[in-house]
């Protein structure tokens, strides 16, 4: 026995040891590009080896729709990549645990919940852009369009793709952001004349850009970080940031109410602000929450913080079925002519 | 027997329950509680969702306006009040969606936010939901706003029951024009589908053109691919950057025309299938008749031919008409703006989060589905054998035109799967379309991708594997419990229509039904919401049918001596169970499981509601990569998908040739 014990006594402390190093998992739900999952655990666990992230990810629509689904019985600990316009419609359902992060004095305050304590705070945006396909633009005899209004003028005519805003995110941000540049009724009028130019409307909001990369389409509205990566992929593409400015929307991190990982949670939350944590976003993204800190990103046009519009989330939040509603008697109902 | 009738009567004869019996039974009721739970518990739950309306109501309401310091305060009046007397909305107004919002300051038409009146709202009853900003309150204590709070206020719905999602579905020009467009599309489809088919099947039974085999082999090979690979393929042959975009002479691939040739591909062997069998069973004595009555071989054509296969047609024709108006993947894929009704649902679910319209959009998906299979089971029934014992089989005699002829319709059909398939295969393939031909693997790089990567395709195959085995047993044992029980008719009839309900319920209807049910947290089967089991559920369920029908005929095989026999001799039921019944019925039983097995690699519709991230399969995958654009690894994918479907085909094939010669030597004298 005695021979036994010291091993014994060795298992135990191992087995203690592991106990005292337990990971905490948090189960993460997110809309992040699924290349850039591994990399952003991997840079927060450099800092936090105890807590283990289990990612959940899908696109901005279908997470939106899981978590709203599983509101009573929520599965996810934390958000962490999603759409801002998203947690704004979680917050009206009090799905939302509100937290005042370390460091949050650091963001620029368009990039945080105007509440306090505040229920989300926002990583980086994540800009609207239009993809200009420059081979099948000089087959055309085009020319590259420069601001939305352009993208009216009849050359385009079945040239231009644009996620239809019911189920894309981007659709959305892009219909209420002309809603706001050029007010509610100049804003309609220029998507019925924009409309007669459509080719066709997307469902998914990266889709017109990779089209346009294809040479699917000429003009894809969609956004600036799908463009500048299909550019790195050697698509004969523009991105253009057009001139009158560009709607915008943020990735953003929240904690899911009624957790049972709160302190995880938060020290996750607490880190997603670090400057550290925006620089791992700059990688991808142009304009991130903490000003100063972004780096110019290859492929993304340099002008695009000046040209991000003052968005008011709150009122496309509110207002959003009422828009979506509109736009849908408008288009939708054109189908094309049968056979 | 006629003996018998003289005799006095006697007891009537009661049917005493054995243990066997017991057992039987036992087993029959479990899996009758599985089918229960598994489709008749979710469609229910579907369909109460549907009913399930929002609406504001203003009674719930309390306001209190103050004077202009902001001191001294009205009376409370509420909503409802403030209402009538401004004679704001009728009820008609009041009724809005889940995400429906109402500004409080429609009720003070003296409202200005620069004014320094203060405002104050409670709510009457408990459940009073107001936002504020976007701060959900639910409170009966008042709460006290300034003039630019208040103009942040918004009243929310609360939820009651009625029948105003349909009202609403059908005064809305858009989702109505939908239920047009998919019954134009599935009879399109259906009419071309089933002519091709019948070219096709005519070619195989009547006429004596070479290639046969091969034919047949390249004719089913559109089940082993999910059917949303022909509408990829279609873009890369006909889209703006397409190989043969000419061919469509400005005509536009994304619509309508790309539905319908992508549903004539994917529902192709389905009709052959039926078609084919109606068309090998036919006599020769009766085409002797015509040709010694001097009948044109057009006349034979439509007075023998045809009639003898017309439940094959009507059969036919029916089960493309469904799977086409139920499929989700061709529209999606290729669809452009053509709405139809499966894409409904999932812009509902998906994009609005507007879970009870998607209902309603379901129930409406249901009814053309259930008359096509109402009517089919009806024609069915019809069938009569055609085949009596003096039937001598139709021989095809050589005719050189006639052969040739359906050579060339073979080969274009086949050229067409061939070409489908083959394009998606070359454009998987290459770098980056069209601008770099150079071939790479790089599309195969599915972790860099949307979708869930490669463990997508592992979970597929485990999630197929999973409803391959699961799916033979409980499908194979429910047969057999219910066509070897003695007695308990009512309870028989009853598991019938419930193993014969899935072949009417949509995939994605399905789909929807389980979120409903699944994810109630006070449902005890919540567990399984999110995991791989409730994959394999759902599509053992939906693909029921068919096993069960396969069952049931090799089970009518085997003679109803065998049960009595066994029991005379005091062998318990399970080993008559294992001893004759699986070995008879084992081509049957390889049949259902590879049947399964190729669905479960394939389906789209009822999963793609309840996947989750670490259940991602590499159906969902090939949608959600063409979703975000990326095509060619969507290509990619469905042509891995197609080779382990092939290669399972063929191991099904080697292992039914290996067990035929060593459980079926009993069939050859």
């Amino acid at each position: 026995m005695t021979k036994i014990k010291p091993f014994a006594m060795g298992l135990a402390a191992i087995a203690l040891g592991s106990a005292a190093l337990a990971e905490t998992e948090l189960t993460v739900y997110t809309a992040v590009e699924a290349e850039d999952l591994a990399r952003y655990a991997e840079t927060f666990n450099q800092d936090h080896p105890d807590i283990k992230i289990n990612w959940v990810r899908d696109s901005t629509g279908v997470v939106t729709a899981k978590l709203l689904a599983e509101k009573n019985n929520p599965q996810a600990d934390v958000i962490w990549g999603l759409a801002a316009t998203s947690l704004l419609v979680l917050k009206s359902e009090d799905m939302l645990e509100p937290y005042t992060p370390a460091g949050l004095d650091a963001l620029d305050p368009k990039f945080r919940d105007s509440d306090t304590p505040p229920s989300w705070v926002g990583m980086d945006a994540w800009v609207a852009a239009i993809c200009y396909n420059t081979v099948e633009g000089d087959k055309l005899g085009l020319t590259a369009p420069t601001s939305w209004q352009d993208l009216t003028k009849p050359e385009y005519k079945g040239h231009v793709v644009m996620p239809n805003p019911a189920s894309s995110g981007t659709g959305f941000l892009d219909v209420s952001s002309w809603l706001q540049l050029f007010g509610e009724e100049q804003g309609w009028a220029y998507m019925d004349a924009l409309h007669e130019n459509i080719g066709a409307y997307t469902h998914s909001g990266s889709k017109p850009c990779k089209m346009a990369a294809a040479g699917e389409t000429v003009i894809g509205v969609s956004f600036a970080f799908r463009g500048a990566k299909s550019k790195a992929e050697g698509a004969p593409i523009e991105i253009i940031i057009p001139e009158e400015g560009i709607g915008w929307d943020m990735e953003s991190t929240a904690i899911v109410a009624g957790t049972d990982n709160l302190e995880a949670a938060q020290t996750l939350v607490d880190w997603s602000i670090t400057p550290k944590a925006m620089e791992m976003y700059n990688v991808g993204y142009a304009v991130v929450a903490i000003p100063g800190i972004a780096k110019p990103v290859e492929h993304f046009p340099p002008n695009i913080p000046e040209k991000m519009i003052d968005n008011d989330f709150e009122w496309a939040a509110n207002n959003r079925d009422a828009i979506l509603a509109e736009w849908t008697k408008r288009y939708d109902t054109k189908s094309e002519p049968k056979g | 027997m006629t003996d018998a009738a003289t005799l006095p009567p006697g007891r009537t004869t009661r049917l005493k329950l054995d243990r066997d019996g017991v057992i039987k039974r036992g087993l029959m009721l479990v899996i009758a509680a599985y089918l229960f739970a598994a489709l008749a518990l979710p469609l229910y739950a579907m369909l109460s969702k549907s009913f399930v309306t929002y609406s504001f109501d203003l009674t719930r309401y309390e306001f209190q306006v103050s004077d202009e310091t902001g001191t001294i305060w009205s009376d409370p009046v509420s909503a409802a009040d403030l209402n009538a007397r401004l004679d704001l909305f009728d009820p008609d107004d009041l009724r809005t969606s889940t995400n429906g919002r109402l500004a409080v300051t429609g009720f003070f038409p003296e409202f200005s936010f620069r004014s320094p009146v203060k405002y104050r709202l409670r709510g009457t009853v408990a459940d009073a939901p107001y936002l504020v900003g976007l701060d959900l309150q639910n409170s009966t204590e008042w709460r006290e706003f300034d003039g630019n709070t208040f103009r942040r206020v918004n009243l929310r719905p609360v939820a009651t029951a009625g029948l105003q999602n349909y009202r609403a579905y059908f005064t809305n020009p858009t989702l109505l024009s939908s239920i047009g467009n998919s019954v134009f599309i599935a009879t399109v489809s259906t009419v071309l589908t089933v002519t091709a088919a019948f070219g096709f099947a005519y070619a195989l039974n009547r006429s004596c053109m070479q290639f046969k085999g091969a034919f047949r082999l390249i004719a089913m090979m559109p089940i082993l691919v999910p059917s949303l690979l022909p509408g990829i393929a279609l873009i890369y042959l006909f889209g703006n950057q397409g190989l043969l975009k000419s061919l469509l002479m400005g005509q536009s691939i994304y619509g309508p025309l790309g539905i319908v040739i992508g549903s004539i591909f994917f529902t192709f062997p389905h009709a052959l299938i039926i078609i084919s069998t109606a068309l090998s069973i036919s006599d020769q004595r009766q085409y002797e008749a015509a040709e010694s009555l001097r009948a044109s071989k057009w006349r034979t054509f439509w007075t023998v031919t045809i009639p003898s296969a017309r439940y094959g047609l009507i059969s036919a024709a029916f089960v493309t008409f469904t799977l086409v108006i139920t499929d989700f993947g061709l529209p999606k894929v290729i669809g452009g703006q053509y709405n139809v009704l499966a894409i409904d649902i999932y812009k509902q679910v998906i994009g609005q989060q507007n879970f009870e319209m998607g209902a309603v959009v379901s129930v409406v998906l249901l009814i053309p589905a259930v008359i096509a299979f109402a009517v089919d089971r009806i024609v069915q029934k019809k069938q009569v054998s055609l085949l009596s014992a003096r039937s001598v089989p139709y021989q095809p005699r050589p005719n050189r035109r006639f052969d040739m002829a359906m050579l060339g319709w073979c080969s274009l059909v086949a050229l067409f799967i061939v070409g489908i398939i083959g394009i998606c295969q070359f454009a998987a393939l290459v770098k980056f379309w069209p601008y770099d031909l150079s071939f790479s693997l790089r599309n195969y790089e599915f972790d860099r991708m949307d979708g869930g990567g490669w463990a997508a395709y592992f979970n597929s195959l485990r999630m197929a594997a999973l409803t391959a085995v699961v799916g033979t047993v409980i499908v194979f044992t429910g047969a057999y419990v219910v066509e070897k029980i003695d007695g308990f008719r009512l309870g028989r009839a009853g598991f019938q229509f419930l193993a014969m309900l899935p072949m009417a319920i949509p995939g994605m209807v399905l789909g929807l039904a389980y979120i409903f049910f699944f994810n109630d947290p006070e449902n005890p089967l919540n567990f399984v919401y999110g995991t791989m089991a409730i994959l394999v559920i759902s599509t053992v369920t939906h693909f029921y049918t068919v096993g069960h029908l396969t069952a049931l005929t090799a089970l009518k095989q085997i003679d109803a001596e065998f049960e009595p026999v066994a029991s005379s001799l005091r062998a318990p039921f399970w080993r008559l169970f294992a001893r004759v019944t699986v070995p008879v019925c084992l081509p049957s039983i390889l049949d259902i499981s590879i049947y399964l097995f190729v669905n479960a690699m394939t389906t789209v519709s009822a999963v793609v509601f309840l996947y989750s991230t670490h259940t991602a399969l590499a159906s969902v995958a090939v949608l959600n990569m063409d979703d975000a654009g990326d095509v060619a690894p969507a290509a990619a994918m469905g042509m891995m998908i197609f080779y382990t479907n092939a290669a399972a085909r063929m191991l099904h094939a080697a292992a039914s040739r290996g067990l035929l010669r060593r459980t079926q030597a009993w069939r050859l004298r």
